[in-house]
């Protein structure tokens, strides 16, 4: 039987979907997390796992080199990649917000937006009617509206300190985030029971 | 934006190298023999097509289209997909002399170019339209044909989901009672989003009981049992004869012998509109994207004004060829060399070839600035070079 390979994000989500994995009964080897290689075999559960950047886990999906993945919800609505997302692990709890200097209005000609999800951002802006301009950064958002690059930030805040550190107030609650078991549309069909298997005993420990 | 280099091409499109080109042609041909001796007969539409009849009535969604002006000012789309055109075609002429009608295509589709690889914005798609025939049989016919031009076409190991639109259609409606209510389902499901599906189902206002018949409903998969388990959770009459169009299906299945290639799964959704019966999509093992698919479009030929039924399916030719991952071994031409005085002589051995049908290049000695490097490409080679009844 072929292999079932499984694309998981580097850091803090790697971690804790490992707990997850073990505690739903794979016997995964008990260096599995502290290891820096970036393909670990697991033979004894015929699984193989591949060390991706967060932002990546949907593309190998989508693709097909990894069956499933584990990918931030952030990450989906960011790329809109075709994938089947079939559980939410309710691991990594966050939400995308608007932040900004407090007591601040937005410009009026050209209101300008930093962000990591520029299509996040424009999306959830074009549907409050309102037309705004994006910049794209790959970190330290906050810095954006303190030096007076935009007037506003989008951004992933998970408790609000760092928020707190800059100086800046959220503004507007955009979505909660969790991370999300996702699936190759062709491997969700060909490997459905071996899936629906892990979906199932995953679900299992999502529910306590 | 930058210069543009002169070896770029448009995002999007590929050059088709010689060797993949005979590759090609050999799968293509293969395909096409099979397809013609099941009596479907070949054509061709043009590339360009006017946005507001082909452009407006193709299931391809208006941002994915290629468009551009005519001189007139009106917009013209590139092909998104052949069942339009032929639709065109057959509701407007082909169908007034023969019904059913049985055609069949290898045309370059184009969709809108994308920054990402993998997404080729011209692609070739083979596949037919079973036009004017509604019942079960042309169903079968259309799955069956596409398993024997896999198999024709080399490929081993592959499967065929099959599901039917009106089963999830009629459960849907049972449960929440609205196609407004049903449509947010449908959209989830169409969206591949099984968590959105979850969360909507858990904020209904329904009763446990209906809303595990909507979460089980994503489970059934498989030729065993699946349509009894399926039974199960409707209630009344709708969607019953979605299941059994989809018992007889399989039955002929069984009669054509391919059922081994087909997998029930009554979950499957495909473009939310489109497709009105029996719908199916082709998996191979070794490719990540769907590799062709088909189904049932009744809706399509009303646009262009005749009322009948349509089935086919569409096979695309990239990925088939990512399936087969073949490379074939070309019939490498011989190679004639000559120098003036003697053209006449290799003229007539490269004739003696050519009415074998084999291949053979002649070259002028002369032409060649690096003779060795040349001739190293070939293994046969002949030289009439010098004197008379020299040969090397």
């Amino acid at each position: 039987m072929k292999e079932l390979t499984i694309a998981m994000p580097k850091g803090r989500i790697f971690e804790e979907a490992v707990v997850m994995l073990k505690e739903a009964g794979y016997n995964l080897p008990p260096e599995f997390d502290d290891s820096r290689k970036l393909i670990i075999e697991v033979p004894e559960e015929n699984l193989r796992f591949i060390l991706a950047k967060p932002m990546d886990v949907p593309t190998y999906v989508e693709h097909g080199v990894a069956d499933i993945g584990i990918a931030g919800k952030d990450v989906m609505l960011e790329e809109e990649r075709h994938v089947y997302e079939l559980l939410d692990l309710k691991i990594s709890h966050c939400y995308l917000a608007v932040a900004g200097l407090p007591d601040t209005e937005m410009n009026e000609v050209a209101p300008r937006i930093a962000t990591k999800y520029p299509n996040v951002a424009s999306s959830y802006f074009r549907e409050q009617g309102e037309q705004v301009e994006i910049i794209k950064l790959n970190g330290s958002i906050e810095i954006a509206p303190i030096i007076g690059l935009t007037d506003r930030i989008v951004d992933i805040v998970s408790t609000g300190r760092t928020l707190k550190e800059n100086g800046l107030v959220e503004y507007e609650h955009i979505v909660d985030i969790t991370s999300r078991l996702i699936a190759n549309p062709v491997s969700y069909r060909l490997m459905h029971d071996r899936i629906s298997e892990m979906t199932d005993r995953l679900e299992k420990v999502v529910n306590g | 934006m930058s210069k543009l280099f002169m070896f770029e091409k448009p995002i999007g499109m590929r050059d088709t190298f010689p060797h993949l080109y005979s590759l090609k042609k050999e799968i293509r041909m293969n395909i096409e023999n099979e397809m013609m001796n099941w009596g479907y007969e070949f054509m061709e539409t043009p590339a360009l097509e006017y946005d507001e009849t082909v452009g407006e009535a193709s299931a391809i969604l208006d941002q994915q289209l290629f468009k551009l002006l005519d001189q007139q000012g009106r917009t013209l789309v590139l092909r998104p997909d052949m069942t339009t055109p032929i639709a065109r075609v057959a509701a407007s002429k082909l169908l007034k002399d023969r019904n059913p009608l049985r055609l069949a295509y290898a045309a370059n589709l184009f969709r809108a170019q994308q920054r990402e690889g993998g997404r080729p914005a011209e692609f070739e798609q083979i596949g037919v339209e079973l036009i004017g025939d509604s019942t079960v049989s042309a169903d079968a016919e259309t799955i069956a044909l596409m398993a024997s031009v896999l198999k024709a076409s080399g490929l081993k190991d592959f499967t065929i989901a099959v599901g039917h639109v009106g089963f999830l259609q009629e459960l849907f409606l049972q449960i929440v009672g609205t196609e407004e209510r049903a449509e947010k389902l449908r959209k989830h499901l169409y969206e591949k989003n099984y968590v959105g599906y979850r969360k909507h189902v858990d904020s209904l206002p329904l009763s446990s009981i209906d809303k595990k018949r909507l979460i089980d409903v994503l489970h059934i998969q498989g030729n065993g049992g699946s349509i009894e388990k399926a039974e199960a959770l409707l209630e009344g009459e709708g969607g019953r004869g979605a299941l059994r169009e989809l018992e007889e299906l399989l039955s002929v299945l069984k009669d054509y012998g391919v059922e081994d290639y087909v997998k029930m799964d009554v979950s499957l959704v495909s473009h939310m509109s489109y497709y009105t019966g029996v719908l199916f999509e082709v998996y191979a093992d070794n490719v990540g994207f769907v590799l062709g698919n088909g189904g049932r479009y009744d809706n399509l030929l009303k646009k262009f004004g005749a009322e009948v039924g349509a089935t086919g399916f569409g096979i695309r030719m990239d990925y088939l060829m990512e399936a087969l991952g073949k490379s074939v071994v070309q019939a490498q031409p011989a190679l004639i060399l000559f120098s003036a005085e003697r053209r006449k002589e290799a003229a007539a051995k490269a004739a003696e070839f050519r009415e074998n049908q084999q291949p053979v290049i002649v070259q002028d000695v002369k032409g060649v600035t690096d003779l060795d490097s040349f001739t190293a490409g070939f293994k046969e080679v002949y030289s009439f070079i010098g004197k008379a009844g020299d040969q090397a």
